[in-house]
């Protein structure tokens, strides 16, 4: 568990933030530029004094300034990988990593040539950090990060530099570390794609200040959450689990809630959780089992509340989870429709629907291992 | 050497040595004062800075008078240093060194402060974050970064030694194979009769010297650049 809380003013500039955070985990601070994401790293790491707080990573008190405890950056054991990687310009990338390996202290949990090889950067090693592209950098800035043997491992929007190619570079190495060496991490973006891979957990914040947090599936459900995202972005996200694999139509069959989804994806082992987003705008409401649609998924639920949106258009959300035995969280749809056709299905709270969504519209993000398996 | 007389190669000779003293001893002093200056938060750091730069604003035989009156035999400084260590400046080409020392002090600060300046202090932070403490950060990534100000600040500061005339003559006076330097020996010859030949050799010499400071001082900071990744 990693407790933090802090109270920081500065000229036009003032946070004031307090939350728990589960570990292992990934954890996304996510906000639009300039709201404090930052802020709170580096008051995590040590760089930054903040006029009040407290930070505690499990049992270990990193900052108390009611105590006052105060331990400098350099014995927190909390690994950092900048935005702009900040490699050593005057050492070659294996001393670069070397640096980082000879000050670590503590039980080391990850080898120098793991990390080569969780990376893929023992090609990289005699290059000197300007000869590298910006993927190979941040890739190399993990890998430094990592060698620290830290307890903690922060990243402060690591990909914000990289074009969208580089990012899907570097996202699978990342998704990784998540899922290989259960290290945990707290993960500055203001991309919500970045959330959507890599994420168990949001907080969002807004001015200095959180505004919510939760984990994926119940934030993407969020308001606060929509309200930043845009529109066209605003979805469920679930996370289920691969109950099949059919290789000759490449559609994986994932149990979510109280039905399955057909979701087209590169071959999944049964058993693997996946989290599978469902784009509000994607949706269509049906009041009857529905019958000769070309259609591959089709949910069961009940309407549990209907927003009105902007553009004319009503945000309803469907729970879909009711009855089941599998504990897997929220299990929550929404469906983006125009208010004529809320009305003219007089659709209300308590209406019994059908969630329908084709295939080619789901996109699934392997979530390694780290979700609830089924109980029964 | 044919065309230098041993008078001529004794004053060039004491000139490299008196440099080379002033430079090693003032190298370590002028990184803490550009830390200082640069990066030190306490009060009083712009008279400090002021100070620092006063011999370049000073006439140079104010900073000789001024180094007579301090290390002087019956200066405050220098009776204790005859006493306590047995060390005397006067007339001695440590005094020389020392006069040259002060007079450059001002041109290697400057070097190194702005090579300082210019180190990022992100890449200090990213080494923090892996365990680096102060010292360590400041051996193992401040230094190399500010490597090639320092290589500067020590070729100026090198030259600028070997020049020095003022203070030097006014501090140690003239006296040959022990303060007679490479600008007093030219300075000396063109007071007597016929020395013009001596005193072309001797200028040939500090010119030579000079433009040899200045292609050394490029060529290091061009071989430098790769390996500081710019």
């Amino acid at each position: 568990m990693l407790k933090v809380t802090a109270k920081h003013r500065r000229t036009g500039f003032s946070l004031d933030v307090d939350f728990d955070l589960p570990t292992p985990g990934v954890v996304t601070l996510f906000g639009r530029s300039g709201c404090g994401k930052s802020t709170v790293v580096n008051i995590i790491a040590g760089l930054l004094h903040p006029d009040e707080g407290r930070v505690a990573l499990d049992d270990t008190v990193l900052l108390d300034t009611s105590i006052p405890i105060r331990l400098p950056a350099e014995r927190r054991r909390v690994g950092y990988v900048f935005q702009d990687a900040r490699l050593f310009p005057h050492l070659s990338v294996a001393a670069n990593l070397r640096y980082a390996e000879r000050r670590a202290v503590g039980r080391p949990y990850v080898t120098f040539e793991e990390v080569s090889r969780l990376l893929d950067i023992g090609s990289l090693m005699h290059r000197r950090t300007h000869q590298l592209s910006g993927g190979e950098r941040q890739r190399v800035a993990i890998g430094r990060a990592l060698l620290t043997q830290p307890r903690l491992l922060l990243l402060d929007e690591p990909l914000a530099a990289l074009d969208a190619a580089r990012r899907d570079e570097v996202l699978p190495y990342l998704q990784t570390l998540r899922d290989e060496l259960k290290i945990p991490m707290v993960y500055v973006t203001h991309d919500f794609d970045e959330v959507l891979r890599l994420a168990t957990h949001v907080v969002l914040m807004d001015r200095g200040s959180v505004t919510a947090q939760g984990d994926v599936a119940s934030m993407s459900l969020d308001s606060r959450l929509r309200s930043i995202i845009g529109p066209d972005q605003v979805g469920a996200i679930l996370d289920g689990w691969v109950a099949g694999f059919d290789p000759a139509s490449q559609l994986a069959r994932v149990e979510v809630g109280n039905g399955t989804l057909n979701i087209r994806t590169k071959p999944l082992a049964t058993g693997a959780s996946l989290r599978v987003q469902l784009l509000a705008r994607d949706i269509i409401v049906a009041t009857h089992a529905p019958q000769h649609l070309s259609v591959r998924n089709s949910l069961q639920g009940v309407i549990t509340r209907i927003d009105g949106d902007d553009m004319d258009a009503d945000l309803i959300t469907i729970d879909i989870g009711a009855g089941r035995a599998i504990d897997l969280g929220t299990q929550r749809v929404l469906a983006r429709i125009t208010k004529a056709a809320t009305e003219e299905l007089a659709l209300r709270p308590g209406l019994a629907v059908w969630a329908l969504v084709k295939s080619v519209s789901l996109r699934g993000y392997p979530l390694g291992a780290c979700r609830p398996q089924p109980r029964s | 050497m044919q065309w230098l007389n041993s008078d001529e190669i004794e004053a060039l000779r004491l000139s490299l040595s008196v440099a080379a003293r002033s430079v090693t001893c003032s190298l370590p002093l002028a990184i803490g004062f550009a830390w200082a200056v640069a990066r030190g938060r306490f009060f009083g750091r712009t008279l400090l800075d002021a100070f620092i730069h006063l011999p370049l604003v000073l006439p140079p035989v104010v900073v000789g008078y001024g180094l007579l009156v301090l290390f002087g035999a019956r200066g405050i400084l220098g009776g204790w240093l005859a006493g306590t260590f047995g060390v005397h400046l006067v007339f001695t080409r440590n005094g020389a060194a020392l006069a040259t020392a002060v007079m450059s002090f001002p041109l290697m600060v400057r070097a190194i402060r702005l090579s300082l300046e210019n180190v990022d202090r992100g890449l200090e932070d990213a080494a923090r974050t892996l365990g680096a403490g102060p010292c360590d950060r400041f051996v193992t990534i401040t230094l190399p970064l500010m490597l090639p100000g320092i290589l500067a600040g020590v070729v100026t500061a090198f030259s600028a030694a070997l020049g020095e005339f003022g203070a030097v003559i006014t501090f140690v006076s003239n006296i040959p194979g022990e303060t007679r330097t490479l600008p007093l020996a030219l300075y000396t010859a063109l007071q007597e009769p016929g020395g013009e030949h001596a005193a072309a050799r001797l200028a040939a010499v500090s010119v030579t010297l000079g433009l040899g400071g200045l292609l050394l001082s490029e060529w290091l900071a061009r071989s430098l650049r790769p390996l500081l990744g710019r």
